[in-house]
């Protein structure tokens, strides 16, 4: 059962889209969840053919939880092999490969070895049983990605001082603690989505250090340029001042890396990668931050695209795993509410979150000159373990920057 | 000039005479039982048999003393037991028995014995030579009257090693018999296929060292040639060279079909058969008759089946004892 | 063990140089110590000759034997004409008529020409007599590249010996084990191959007053260390303990090991130093191919593979016949610089 989310404990097989014997190649979605927020579908991150379903439809399983075989090429169909991971909780050679949010997904996980095969040094193999470390959190820093020896010491040690950040790992044996299973295929999704919302959202207040700046942006520049360019597209195709803030904070990032990846094992990891969590909010109540992948590259008009079509499946309910898990930093947007700051608690492991508030007209002074120009406060809830007061002005500033030359963008 | 044996050198009377006779015909039994037993699968590996020689290897030991080296070739049954290598010993060791001259690590090719400076049992051809420079040149470096009996076959003279340690012995003055088994062919090569100069005598010579052929079917000539050069090599003069000219009656080795020689060819060395030739000898003189021929064959025959029945009863060293005498067992300090 | 015994002994001066610092040491080149050792054996076994090509009157192709010929006369300082197999066996004779020969090749390439002596009589007489025969027989040759002697008198094959049971193969790459195991080396009742790197000759060092025989049976910690283990041997060595220093210097703690004896190989002090570092490199002149860098490396898997914490490496000579050019030559070797990039790739320090 795969993590969609640092919050998801819990997976419910609503329908499985592959039977045994069926090839599959990555990307291709093959069961749909039911998670305690959302119906999601579950892709594959390797190909091969489906070998066995483990967990049948309507049957409820903890994250981690094998649920089915993927033999890769050259294998004999055979039981999978758990003695590649040597904790019994964890997955074992991983099944419908589960994702993992601590990790770039955008990059072939390890490129040279089987899929199915941990790349791992023998001895820290051996550490990893006698310390009991899930490796399957483990990050590899020896040649080609492989995880050593130090790897699994630093795992074991920021386990040991951090359950918590443990928990909020994807593919947690911690799980094992979650509510017991219930029979039941379906849920109640707002009562469990309160309830999801309310641990992770505890959590974040409980564990990470939060440090707020705010900072006031003129938008004359970027609503004039939005307005003059959307006037050249079809109403369809227009598009929405949010997308100039999504793709300003995708920049800005990329000078401030510490603002971009993940508190976990009591380090922070970066991600080269940025993709950008969007807080939408769901119309039975409730709140999903599914990530728009590499804002930082992709044109304006293919974010727009991708933001309209993300509106469409969260409130359909059909998000696939990886746009809910690996949103590398969060922006929300509580403008159209006629709220004019928004201080954000960061979407744990997550270490920063950016809040755009209401545009609003004020008098604005410049050059010496006072005038109306539309004003947005843009503020940043950042987690001070990763980053600290200064680099984030700086950050923000930058965004700032950044909506000053909308043409740029 | 092939040498002629001159009677001074010879200790006298039948009894010796017996001796020499009963030793060419414990090597033609012990052998004839060889094949036998080759073709029961007593015996495995390699098997080449001595039979039409046995007049060189006995002639030549009747020069060496005790204290004196034997290096040999593969084809070494009939040194060995010249030698006095006890026939249970050797054919034990080509049963592969613990008992063996070598504990059942050599086999038919490596018949080593230390108590009586029998140094193989060499099976590359020429490669023995320089072990034999090394023995002799330890003896003269050691002040020793000794002497070391090199046997080899005419192949071993298109060897580079030959010629290096003709030129070596000669160079240092060696205590080296170079006693060459000259049987016409090496495995199926006819010597005057191989050699641009087949006089093998002026090969040695070329290097200084003293040479001269003897009819290796006359157990007499051999024996009188082997006394008389051990007698100059053991008097400090350096190495002697002895062309042994004999005939192999059988196979090179248990297989071989023979297409490299005519039967008639063999038969003609046939009729000079070492052992025949040696009775006739004997018997015209008067030294031997017929009951003492038998009883050298019965006792011979009994020997014999005496060295089957100890090498069927002999043991199989354990496999745990494998890798022993890879290196020297002593007791470490 | 072995290891924690040597590294006792030697420390590393300066710039990799390695020393023992006991006192009243002299200083003397690597040439020396082998002549010093050489004489002490001559003088203390009257069965103790030196034979091979050039040794007496020419005074040893590398100046070895130089004025041994007038203090122990020709008959213990034997020039023997160019016929390697002829008095290799000679020595093998020898040895089993109850002599102590010393029989010295010139280089490793020409041993080839006594081959058939050394694998199939040195190594194989005492087996196949059932125990009745032992070679108590030295033979010392050169061995290695540096001097741009092209192809035929420089390549390492050392490793290909130590392919065979019944010889040991020692490679002393000090001053104290040229000194000292000679003597050790003439004691053992085996063949015994000593391979000196022609680049060590020149070599000088201090060796105390009192140096004397040296085991043959262990390797050393020639620089103990925490973070990877470099293991090598004879001309290679002192490369790697450069490598070593330079490697200090960017906070990485080498382990050097010198093997100084390729057969029969301590594996013990090997997978020590492999369970305290979690890594290796193996540098070895020879070719990569078959070598004992492949043999160290196939021990490290069967004893310490639940140790290691990266593949092994191995730095070896590239798979070519010895050019002559000095660049090409030195593009062939294993260098200093190979060393210390594939320590730092192996400990993660690459940046």
């Amino acid at each position: 059962m795969p993590s969609l989310g640092a919050d998801m404990e819990v997976g419910t097989i609503l329908q499985w889209l592959v039977k045994p014997g069926d090839a599959v190649k990555r990307g291709d979605i093959v069961a749909v969840v039911d998670t305690e927020k959302a119906t999601i579908e579950i892709e594959v991150f390797q190909s091969g053919v489906i070998d066995r379903i483990v967990v049948p439809e309507g049957e409820q399983v903890p994250v981690g939880t094998l649920i089915a075989v993927i033999r890769t090429d050259g294998e004999v169909a055979a039981p999978p092999a758990p003695v590649a991971v040597p904790t019994p909780p964890a997955p074992a050679a991983p099944p419908v490969a589960a994702p993992k949010p601590m990790e770039k997904p955008t990059v072939p996980a390890v490129s040279a070895a089987p899929p199915h095969r941990l790349r791992i040094s023998p001895l820290a193999m051996r550490v990893a049983v006698d310390l009991k470390v899930d490796l399957s959190k483990v990050k590899g820093t020896g040649p080609d990605g492989a995880i050593t020896k130090a790897d699994v010491e630093r795992a074991a040690k920021a386990a040991k001082e951090a359950p918590a950040v443990e928990a909020l790992a994807a593919i947690a044996p911690a799980v094992a603690k979650a509510p017991p299973a219930r029979p039941a295929a379906a849920i109640d999704h707002h009562v469990a989505m309160r309830r999801v919302i309310a641990a992770s959202m505890a959590r974040s207040k409980r564990e990470i250090p939060h440090y707020y700046l705010a900072t006031h942006v003129d938008m004359s520049r970027a609503m004039a340029w939005l307005q003059s360019e959307n006037l050249k597209l079809p109403i369809a195709n227009r598009a929405l001042y949010s997308v100039l803030l999504l793709k300003s904070v995708a920049l800005a990032v990329r000078d401030f890396p510490e603002m971009n990846g993940y508190w976990i094992d009591n380090s922070f990891r970066h991600s080269d990668a940025v993709h950008v969590g969007v807080a939408i909010s769901l119309r039975k109540g409730g709140l999903i931050a599914p990530a728009i992948h590499d804002v930082d590259k992709k044109p304006l008009g293919e974010i727009m695209a991708n933001l309209r079509d993300l509106v469409k499946r969260v409130r359909a309910e059909t998000l696939r795993s990886s746009e809910i898990a690996d949103a590398t930093i969060t922006v929300t947007s509580l403008g159209e509410q006629g709220v004019e700051t928004v201080f954000g608690i960061i979407y744990p492991p997550q270490v920063a979150l950016v809040g755009f508030g209401k545009i609003v007209e004020r008098p604005w002074a410049s050059n010496g000159m006072i005038g109306a120009r539309p004003v947005m406060m843009a503020t940043l809830a950042a987690d001070h373990r990763a980053s600290d007061g200064h680099r984030g002005g700086l950050f923000l500033a930058a965004i700032d920057r950044f909506l000053q030359e909308p043409e740029k963008l | 000039m092939v040498h002629q044996p001159q009677p001074d050198l010879h200790p006298a009377g039948g009894e010796h005479a017996l001796k020499v006779l009963r030793q060419m015909i414990r090597i033609r039994r012990f052998e004839e039982k060889c094949a036998e037993l080759y073709s029961a699968s007593k015996i495995r590996g390699f098997l080449h048999l001595y039979i039409g020689e046995e007049a060189v290897a006995v002639g030549a030991m009747q020069a060496l003393g005790p204290d004196d080296a034997v290096v040999a070739t593969y084809r070494e049954h009939g040194h060995a037991l010249a030698r006095g290598v006890s026939a249970n010993s050797i054919m034990a060791e080509m049963y592969g028995k613990q008992e063996g001259c070598s504990r059942g690590r050599g086999g038919s090719m490596h018949l080593f014995d230390a108590a009586h400076r029998f140094y193989g049992g060499n099976a590359i051809v020429g490669g023995g030579l320089p072990i034999a420079v090394g023995l002799a040149l330890a003896d003269k470096l050691s002040g020793r009257a000794r002497v070391t009996a090199c046997f080899f076959g005419e192949g071993a003279i298109a060897e580079g090693e030959f010629h290096e340690c003709m030129n070596l012995s000669a160079l240092w003055k060696l205590p080296l018999l170079f006693c060459c088994e000259n049987n016409l062919y090496a495995m199926g090569t006819a010597l005057k296929r191989s050699e641009s100069e087949p006089d093998l005598c002026l090969k040695a010579t070329s290097y200084e060292v003293p040479a001269w052929p003897v009819d290796g079917m006359d157990v007499v000539a051999c024996e009188d040639a082997a006394r008389r050069a051990a007698l100059a090599v053991r008097g400090g003069e350096g190495p002697c060279f002895l062309e042994f000219r004999t005939y192999r009656f059988r196979a090179h080795s248990m297989f071989d079909p023979q297409l490299y020689r005519d039967k008639q060819e063999v038969e003609e060395w046939k009729r000079r058969d070492p052992i025949d030739l040696f009775c006739q000898r004997l018997k015209t003189q008067g030294v031997i008759g017929d009951a003492d021929l038998k009883a050298i064959e019965d006792d011979t025959a009994a020997e014999v089946a005496k060295a089957i029945e100890f090498s069927e009863g002999g043991t199989w060293e354990p496999a745990q004892e494998l890798t022993r005498f890879v290196y020297s067992e002593r007791a470490r300090s | 063990m072995g290891a924690g015994a040597g590294a006792d002994k030697v420390r590393v001066l300066g710039k990799g140089a390695l020393v023992n610092t006991a006192a009243r040491a002299a200083r003397i080149t690597y040439r020396e110590a082998m002549r010093q050792a050489i004489r002490e054996a001559l003088q203390r076994d009257p069965r103790v000759f030196l034979m091979g090509e050039d040794v007496g009157k020419y005074g040893g192709c590398f100046a070895v034997s130089k004025g041994l010929l007038d203090e122990f006369g020709p008959e213990r300082i034997r020039d023997t004409p160019l016929s390697e197999s002829a008095f290799v066996g000679a020595g093998i004779g020898a040895a089993m008529g109850g002599m102590r020969p010393i029989v010295e090749i010139m280089t490793v390439n020409f041993s080839l020409l006594a081959l058939d002596q050394i694998l199939n009589n040195a190594a194989t007489i005492l087996h196949m007599s059932g125990g009745q025969f032992n070679i108590p027989l030295v033979i010392r040759m050169t061995t290695g590249a540096g001097r741009q002697l092209a192809a035929q008198h420089s390549h390492s094959l050392e490793g290909w010996y130590a392919h065979i049971p019944g010889i040991k193969v020692l490679t002393p790459a000090t001053i104290e084990d040229a000194r000292g195991m000679l003597w050790t080396a003439l004691e053992d009742p085996d063949p015994v191959l000593i391979f000196e790197h022609q680049t060590l000759y020149n070599m000088e060092g201090e060796l105390p007053a009192d140096a004397g025989p040296v085991d043959i049976e262990r390797a050393r910690v020639r620089r103990p260390g925490t973070d990877i283990s470099l293991i090598s041997y004879g001309g290679s060595l002192h490369k790697v303990m450069e490598a070593a220093t330079q490697l200090a210097a960017a906070g990485i703690n080498a382990e050097v090991i010198d093997l100084r004896v390729l057969r029969p190989l301590d594996t013990a002090t090997i997978i020590d130093s492999v369970t305290r570092t979690h890594r290796a490199i193996i540098i070895d002149e020879g070719w990569r191919s078959g070598s004992i860098s492949a043999e160290v490396s196939a021990r490290i898997m069967e004893g310490a593979f639940y140790e290691l914490d990266v593949p092994v490496a191995r730095i070896c000579s590239a798979e070519v016949p010895m050019p002559y050019a000095k660049h090409l030559e030195d593009a062939a070797l294993p260098q200093v610089s190979a060393i210390v990039e594939a320590a730092r790739s192996l400990t993660g320090s690459n940046g």
